[in-house]
């Protein structure tokens, strides 16, 4: 693999005296779609937020590293990180019509995005505006542009984000659930532009989701988030074939399938998601985990190589795996 | 006991059609808007319109009623207590009553708008230092401040705009802090972040287009009140100074006259009615407009 993109090292954060995100580390090859997939609450998008570096006020950023291009972003002075999102890193959320001023037309605030990078004058800007307008496959782009958010629709909105996001060609765009308030036919043709403009322009991609459909369709490798941490990580087919830790696995197994024996009920994770303050010692799935020994209750494990050096899981029983199969 | 299933409770009647919170249709704001606009044109174009020379005394035709000619002029309100032609001075009055109010308006937009802007994007300490200052100038009667300052200061239109604007500033620090406090927390403000918009820019473009409505609604009722201000100054001689025509003075003129000269004090005291209803129609009005909780 050659130079990371993005570099993320034991980045954790702490809301108050739990740590939400726990020792995460990833790495996104330029041009390359990693997912990270999990529950509600199990610090994904907390994980993306302190890449950017803006975590909501209760949390804090708690140690660990992140290098952009060889550029370490923890150490870059306030503005000069503010010059960095937008420009070298991205980011795009679920409320795509929330997202936009909504008294301002659309147009100027593609136009706005570029400013905020650029030194150029408003007129070449909006010639830029209108290209990109055109880029994410709004038709009537001249129209549209004077139009305000609540003339648009969620789609339409959202394609606006990307626009906005895209406009001063980031090497990575983190994308937090980009498609989760709308519906399936709009969902696939949003997913279809990333995907596009990805090929296009070389953006790398960091998804965020909780839809395993998605993550088939976009990524190249997933990394399965459980209590804050990364569980399990490898290759999208590798992982879809073969699951080195429990709870991918009880995922998978929890998902409708289109094959296979219809009046069967769908398999569930027993259990809840523990509360944010009362994470149990040891490997933080243990309470729920059918696979659970003594060990697992005492000593977290580390995300090590697994079925081969590319597939990692946070598990130590990962030999027992074939008995949940039963 | 009861069988309430045998005898259900009688049913709750309908609810009424929505009653209609305003006492005034939509449509009746007009007559106000055609008063404020005329008082407006009024005092733009005082030096057109004015039949007469506002100060120009006539001592041969003092305290005359209106309607009379004296010297081959007409008084049309008659005059004052050394001959000026009242209708001229009510005219010039006008300009005096909207430039205070106006000037005095802007000076507190800016200054409250501004502070409270800053305290609720930054909150924290700044906050707290803001907004306990916005407590503390409310907790002083803004006349009796207003009187003290002048009196210091001495007065004049200058320091009269300067005294109405440093003393009604809090007014507008509370709304727009308010507002900003919403404002920040739309999704809009964090995606704009995430995009790399930087506080002056986030302030400028973002918060203070969004807040602006409800801080316009706020000088349109604050303007009223500044022309009530400048005539209750201009009154206690605290205002502008004479031979200037004000409202206010006039009418403390006026007074005097009463009973041998009725016109002087009844007709600056219906304009400075006039002008104050119609710009607190107007600003309900806006307000019901604007309001998002008050659905037309």
């Amino acid at each position: 693999m050659n130079a990371p993109l993005l570099l993320v090292e034991d980045l954790s954060v702490a809301i108050g005296a739990a740590r939400v995100v726990d020792g995460v580390s990833l790495s996104i090859a330029p041009g390359e779609a990693l997912a990270l997939v999990g529950e509600s609450g199990c610090g994904k998008s907390l994980t993306a937020r302190a890449i950017m570096r803006l975590l909501p006020p209760a949390a804090r950023h708690a140690g660990g590293r992140v290098t952009l291009d060889g550029r370490e972003l923890g150490a870059l002075d306030a503005d000069a990180m503010a010059d960095m999102r937008g420009s070298a890193l991205s980011m795009i959320f679920q409320e795509p019509v929330a997202s936009l001023d909504p008294l301002m037309p659309v147009g100027r605030q593609i136009v706005e995005a570029v400013l905020a990078h650029r030194r150029t004058s408003r007129g070449e800007a909006a010639k830029l505006a209108l290209a990109m307008l055109e880029e994410v496959g709004i038709p009537d782009p001249v129209r549209r542009m004077a139009q305000y958010p609540f003339e648009l629709s969620g789609g339409m909105c959202q394609r606006v984000m990307i626009a906005i996001a895209l406009i001063c060609r980031p090497r990575l765009l983190i994308a937090d659930e980009p498609t989760t308030a709308l519906d399936v036919t709009i969902q696939a043709q949003i997913l279809a532009l990333i995907k596009r403009l990805r090929r296009e322009t070389g953006t790398a991609i960091l998804l965020i989701t909780h839809d395993m459909g998605v993550v088939a369709d976009m990524a190249d490798r997933i990394g399965v988030m459980y209590g804050g941490r990364i569980v399990e990580q490898g290759e999208v087919f590798a992982l879809f074939r073969r699951q080195c830790h429990p709870y991918t696995k009880l995922l998978l197994k929890s998902l409708p399938s289109l094959e296979g024996e219809r009046r069967t009920r769908l398999s569930t994770i027993s259990g809840t998601v523990p509360d944010l303050h009362s994470w149990p010692p040891g490997c933080r799935f243990n309470p729920r985990c059918p696979l659970a020994v003594d060990r697992c209750r005492t000593d977290a494990p580390p995300l090590a190589p697994a079925a081969d050096a590319a597939h990692l899981a946070a598990c130590w029983e990962t030999a027992r795996m074939a008995e949940l199969d039963r | 006991m009861t069988d309430l299933a045998a005898n259900p409770p009688p049913a709750v009647p309908a609810p009424a059609a929505p009653v209609r919170q305003l006492g005034y249709s939509v449509r009746a704001i007009w007559p106000f808007l055609v008063i404020f606009g005329g008082f407006v044109l009024l005092a733009l174009f005082a030096p057109l319109i004015a039949p007469n020379d506002p100060n120009s005394q006539n001592l041969l035709a003092r305290l005359r009623p209106p309607g009379t000619t004296a010297r081959g002029i007409f008084y049309a309100l008659g005059t004052d207590e050394v001959g000026r032609d009242l209708l001229s001075r009510l005219i010039y009055g006008a300009r005096v009553s909207l430039l205070v109010a106006f000037l005095s308006v802007l000076v507190s937009t800016v200054l409250g708008t501004t502070l409270g802007m800053i305290a609720g994007y930054y909150r924290g300490w700044v906050e707290v230092i803001i907004m306990r200052l916005v407590d503390i100038v409310l907790s002083i009667p803004a006349i009796l401040l207003a009187i003290i300052t002048v009196a210091v200061l001495g007065p004049g239109l200058q320091n009269l705009i300067l005294v109405l604007g440093f003393t009604r500033w809090p007014r507008y620090a509370r709304v727009a802090y308010g507002q900003t406090l919403v404002v920040m927390n739309l999704p809009f403000v964090r995606a704009s972040r995430f995009i790399g918009a930087r506080t002056p820019r986030l302030m400028l473009r973002h918060i203070l287009p969004n807040i602006a409505g409800a801080v316009i609604v706020v000088a349109t009722l604050e303007f009223g009140l500044m022309v009530l201000f400048e005539a209750g100054l201009s009154f206690l001689g605290l205002g502008v100074q004479p031979p200037t025509p004000s409202w206010g003075s006039i009418l403390s003129v006026g007074r005097n006259y009463m009973a041998t000269a009725w016109w002087i004090a009844t007709f600056p005291g219906i304009c400075l009615f006039l002008l104050a209803l119609s710009i607190n129609l107007i600003g309900d009005h806006l307000r019901d407009r604007l309001d998002p909780r008050s659905k037309r």
